[in-house]
């Protein structure tokens, strides 16, 4: 494990609305996360979670603090450099999001077509190779609609991971699906991770998937609480 | 370096997918673009044959200088000038010849429904060959003989009967104001805005059914120049010659005159240009809808596309695909729909109504600017796409 944090995090502070009605839900964040560790997040609703995630997606826009993401600075960072940043890390939603309108292949390869350098072979070859990882080599061509939950969170993850990202955020992931293929997507997860020696930050409340953390932390009302090894 | 050929290639057609996915409402999509091609080709088209009908006569006038009270309006009302005038004109140089034409629109029998209908009558001087017609030329000794007429076979009315008796050599007989008149031939002009057809006979005839017109009192002066000539020379040196109780106009004036009675002292091309517009927003209308439906159903996917590392410039060029898709691919149905209505009405109303390429490029280019702007509307609603959203 490299000694220099994929994602740094010092002091960050976060407050939603103006004047009276202004409330922070994110308070004095520190948090460090390595290349290759996947970290956990827990917390109940509310705690802010998914507002730390956003922030490190480059989704939102980091206003007190410092947020340092593959080593740039978030934290004031305008639109078009956040844009720049999305494109080195991988999301996976709670939902699928899958569009509606493009067969597997097709939703795995748009993962590809925002990084010019791909050449359009090149991007056909990579979406195949990482839908047969995922199991759905014989479903390249089948649309959203026509697959199961868990296939197309499947795709999902294929998608994310297609471009190789330095970064994987995920927003419990599982909660759209049964304990079964609940466990099959994390684990898929993992071994494309360690694989791909990518990080990953995912927020779950699914206590059956502590156990493929590196590390566990908890948040609550906006604060990071203790920060828990796991025993595996 | 750019190049847009290879970045086209390799960008997935999101928009073609999008729309291509959900068959129904492409097409109920492009049925209302086709709706509003067509609303536009008829206005247009209906706006064209006016200008083009009311110039029917102007172009098989064989004459390259014509003169005609200041008082009149159009070819159906064309006050009269003294004959002297014509004589006169012969005095130019390089005028070879100037001949009268008389015109008076008459309630005539329609002789194969026995109604009266109106029709117009034209008088010229058979020595003077004044009508690029064949069929006239061929008919010529015909209208010396008294009482006797050309009948324009495109008149708009009932008259399939009086053509057939007449190509087939049979004279047909028929009444206009008491007096019986004999129709000995066939022509084509056909209808326009301003009469249903034509009768052609010689000056004697026509006077005979006028009595009331003086012979002296020319409707239109038709005047052929010798060759070499300049047009516009002579024009102007006939102004000065001539006393101000006539304008003197080149052929091709006379045809802009014409267009321009139409265009400016009737309502008539404003309220097609009216209909035209009408057609445009429509257009914009239903495209606006397909569109917006399709942005708001596909809100989520937008969003993830933003975080994923797409640009806001990205999702709008997939709207514009989407706009220009729905133009080009509506604007094919359009088209064949309107030159079949254009079929109909051309065969309904004798009017020279059809398809041509100026206007089709017209309402292509018109189609596509609609759609754009519903796509630029619609678009809108993308800056709500929030990828932060979706989390």
């Amino acid at each position: 494990m490299s000694t220099n944090p994929i994602i740094a995090i010092h002091n960050l502070n976060h407050y939603f609305g103006q004047g009276a009605l202004k409330k922070q839900v994110l308070s004095n964040i520190n948090l460090d996360i390595f290349s290759g560790e996947i970290v956990l997040m827990t917390g109940p609703s509310g705690s802010g979670k998914t507002t730390l995630l956003t922030l490190t997606g480059g989704l939102r826009s980091g206003q007190e603090g410092s947020l340092l993401i593959l080593g740039e600075q978030m934290c004031g960072a305008g639109d078009r450099k956040r844009m720049k940043i999305r494109r080195n890390i991988g999301y996976i939603f709670q939902a699928h999001n899958l569009h509606g309108s493009l067969t597997a292949l097709q939703n795995v390869r748009m993962g590809l077509e925002v990084h010019p350098h791909w050449t359009p072979a090149e991007m056909k070859a990579r979406s195949q190779e990482i839908l047969e990882q995922v199991g759905l080599g014989d479903r390249v061509n089948y649309y959203p609609s026509d697959l199961s939950g868990g296939q197309k969170q499947r795709v999902a993850i294929a998608r994310a991971l297609v471009s190789r990202p330095k970064i994987i955020l995920a927003d419990e992931p599982t909660a759209a699906l049964d304990s079964k293929s609940g466990r099959e997507v994390v684990e898929l997860m993992q071994s494309l991770a360690k694989e791909q020696g990518c990080t990953i930050l995912l927020v779950t409340h699914d206590n059956r998937i502590l156990d493929i953390a590196d590390r566990i932390v908890n948040m609550e009302d906006g604060q990071l609480m203790a920060q828990t090894p796991t025993l595996a | 370096m750019f190049n847009p050929i290879a970045s086209l290639q390799r960008r997935t057609p999101l928009g073609w997918l999008q729309l291509s996915h959900q068959k129904g409402k492409l097409f109920v999509a492009l049925a209302g673009i086709a709706f509003a091609d067509v609303l536009m080709f008829m206005q247009l088209g209906f706006r064209a044959a006016l200008f083009d009908s009311s110039i029917r006569t102007h172009n098989i006038l064989d004459a390259d200088v014509v003169i005609f009270s200041p008082q009149g309006l159009n070819f159906g009302n064309l006050a009269t000038f003294p004959r002297r005038r014509l004589l006169q004109a012969q005095d130019v140089p390089g005028v070879a010849g100037a001949h009268p034409m008389y015109i008076a629109n008459v309630v005539w029998k329609n002789p194969q429904t026995r109604k009266e209908t109106a029709i117009r009558v034209v008088g010229f001087e058979p020595d003077f060959l004044a009508i690029k017609l064949p069929e006239i030329e061929k008919n010529l000794d015909q209208l010396k003989l008294p009482d006797t007429f050309l009948f324009d076979q495109e008149t708009r009315g009932e008259y399939k009967q009086v053509i057939a008796d007449l190509n087939a050599g049979k004279p047909v007989t028929t009444e206009v104001d008491h007096r019986t008149i004999k129709l000995a031939g066939n022509f084509s002009i056909g209808s326009s805005f301003g009469t249903d057809g034509h009768l052609l006979s010689s000056s004697e005839n026509f006077l005979r059914l006028f009595p009331r017109r003086n012979v002296q009192s020319v409707s239109l002066g038709l005047l052929k120049l010798q060759p070499g000539a300049d047009a516009t020379q002579v024009v102007s040196q006939l102004k000065q010659h001539l006393p101000n109780d006539v304008l003197v106009m080149t052929h091709s004036e006379f045809i802009e005159f014409e267009k321009g009675y139409w265009q400016k002292n009737t309502s008539i091309g404003f309220i097609f240009s009216l209909g035209v517009s009408m057609g445009f927003i429509v257009g914009i209308v239903i495209v606006y809808q397909v569109l917006s439906t399709d942005v708001n159903s596909h809100m989520a996917e937008y969003a993830t596309f933003k975080a994923m590392g797409y640009s806001g410039g990205y999702l709008l060029t997939v709207i514009f695909e989407e706009a220009i898709i729905l133009a080009i691919l509506g604007f094919i149905p359009g088209s064949i729909g309107a030159i079949a209505l254009y079929t109909m009405a051309r065969n309904g109303t004798k009017l020279p109504i059809a398809m041509t390429t100026a206007r089709a490029l017209t309402v292509l280019i018109m189609t596509l600017i609609m759609c754009v702007i519903s796509g630029a509307i619609a678009t809108r609603k993308l800056q709500s796409a929030d990828p932060a959203d979706i989390f």
